[in-house]
């Protein structure tokens, strides 16, 4: 079963995000969206400094089974990208909310965050 | 709900997830495509193939009649026990299904694919008419396929010494009957290994054994990256009833001699293999793809043919757990000397490579 840790939040297209103190947030995608895509064999990352756009593509991943665009849960700046997928994708299979982050984005609308889905309600979607 | 192998239970009891795969519930995988293909290439992983359609042939005229139906040649298998690859041609020279044929003690045994089922035996029947033969189905058999460099051994552990000893000096592409059971020394993942075809009845427990003794089951996704790497072609995907086997890379599987054997679909791929002389008739190669992204089917091939721009098409392409790189098969233009594939857009440079990539765990491609 796919496990929805309570303090993230969560975008319909399968990213979490994880606010940090700061205030930035760092993003990866689902446990959900691991099991479905199937063994990660290359994760393209954005880079630092890029900006980017809610909901807008942002990365692309791709599985022995199919390439999948990955999305930004919110705008705003990277400020700093999992340089470890490069070389161990797999790590988003086994460790999606942990060591298989994807970024951090400083976001630029805070708004966006509260717009978010929180753990029940992304669980349902994915049921 | 689909159709259910003997091995239905096994499957969730092994955490199989369970895809429709031409009307079957089989399993895609178990726990992780990748280790289950490192399982089959560095030690043993079984299989269950039941979904595959087991026909088999009788009559006075059984050999004559294959020998009209298929293009290779049954008066190749000169003893029981032996195997034959075969395209089953339409009139058009278009591959309807490929199979394997065995010879048996009495009559042939042909395994064909679960998607064309129906076609196939629609297909035999007409072809049929004015032969004494009998078309038999055999939906009360399993296949396991177990593949591996240590398959045959653990394979063999389990069985009488007698059959263990008749299974150790099989040689490749041969086969046995050992009582109700069928065990050949044919496969489709480029590994040493062995198809058992057993009854339904006898199927849960061999499979029971096999895991137990250390064999890993293996879904349905490393079978398609395991025969990719092999570089065999899958149906409906590399060939199909538009592609003639001279361009899917099966003209060794074409026997054209004696020259007064007429088979079907022959004066069509004689045409074929005018236009292949011509440069006509577009080859199935191997490309690679050494740095990040993945190759897949449908993607569309731009090629150089004497400084002219032409395309093609990936007909299959995956990441090579064994290469940790993608690699395809492609239909191309013949005489093609550079290719690039369009991967969202970006025309990435490939390698043409001959469309074998793996062999017993090793790379085998320059």
């Amino acid at each position: 079963m796919s496990s929805f840790p309570e303090d993230l939040k969560y975008a319909p297209s399968h990213e979490w995000v994880r606010i940090e103190a700061d205030g930035s947030v760092v993003m990866g995608i689902s446990d959900h969206a691991q099991e479905l895509l199937g063994d990660i064999v290359f994760v393209e990352l954005p880079t630092e400094g890029a900006q980017v756009t809610a909901k807008a593509e942002m990365s692309v991943v791709e599985s022995v089974k199919a390439a999948s665009d990955i999305y930004a849960p919110v705008s705003g700046t990277i400020v700093e990208v999992n340089q470890a997928l490069l070389d161990s994708p797999e790590t988003v299979n086994t460790s999606p909310y942990g060591d298989g982050w994807f970024c951090r984005i400083k976001p630029s609308d805070a708004a966006e965050l509260d717009a978010l889905l929180d753990a029940d309600a992304y669980a349902k979607i994915c049921e | 709900m689909g159709q259910r192998t003997p091995l239905y239970q096994q499957h969730l009891i092994a955490g199989a997830k369970i895809v429709d795969f031409g009307g079957w519930d089989m399993p895609i995988q178990y726990q992780s495509l990748i280790e289950e293909h490192h399982a089959v290439r560095q030690h043993a992983g079984v299989f269950d193939v039941s979904h595959m359609t087991v026909v088999d042939i009788g009559g006075a005229q059984a050999k004559d009649w294959l020998r009209y139906l298929l293009a290779n040649d049954v008066d190749k298998l000169t003893e029981p026990g032996r195997a034959l690859y075969s395209a089953m041609l339409n009139d058009n020279g278009g591959v309807v299904d490929d199979l394997i044929v065995y010879t048996m003690s009495e009559g042939y045994r042909l395994v064909v694919n679960c998607g064309t089922r129906e076609k196939d035996l629609r297909w035999m029947h007409t072809k049929a008419e004015g032969f004494d033969v009998s078309i038999v189905e055999r939906p009360e058999l399993a296949i396991l396929a177990v593949h591996g460099p240590e398959s045959i051994s653990r394979v063999c552990a389990l069985l009488s010494p007698e059959r263990a000893a008749a299974v150790e000096s099989l040689g490749n592409f041969r086969a046995l009957e050992s009582e109700d059971w069928f065990i050949a020394r044919t496969g489709y993942t480029g590994e040493r290994g062995l198809e058992l075809i057993v009854p339904n009845a006898d199927a849960p427990a061999l499979w029971d054994a096999l895991l137990e003794s250390g064999v890993k089951p293996i879904g349905l996704g490393a079978r398609d990256t395991l025969r990719l790497e092999a570089g065999m072609n899958l149906y409906g995907h590399d060939m199909d009833e538009q592609v003639s086997p001279l361009a899917a890379n099966m003209a060794q599987t074409i026997s054209w001699e004696p020259s007064d054997r007429q088979f079907v679909g022959r004066a069509a791929v004689e045409q074929h293999k005018i236009d292949q002389s011509a440069g006509k008739l577009p080859i199935l190669t191997g490309l690679v793809l050494e740095e990040r992204g993945v190759l897949r089917e449908g993607l569309r091939v731009v090629c150089e043919v004497d400084g002219q721009e032409r395309e093609g098409v990936i007909t299959s392409g995956s990441f090579s757990p064994t290469l940790k790189h993608s690699i395809a098969l492609a239909r191309i233009p013949a005489g093609s000397s550079a290719c690039r594939v369009d991967i969202r857009g970006k025309l990435t440079p490939v390698r043409i490579v001959k469309p074998n990539f793996v062999r017993f765990g090793k790379k085998v491609f320059e």
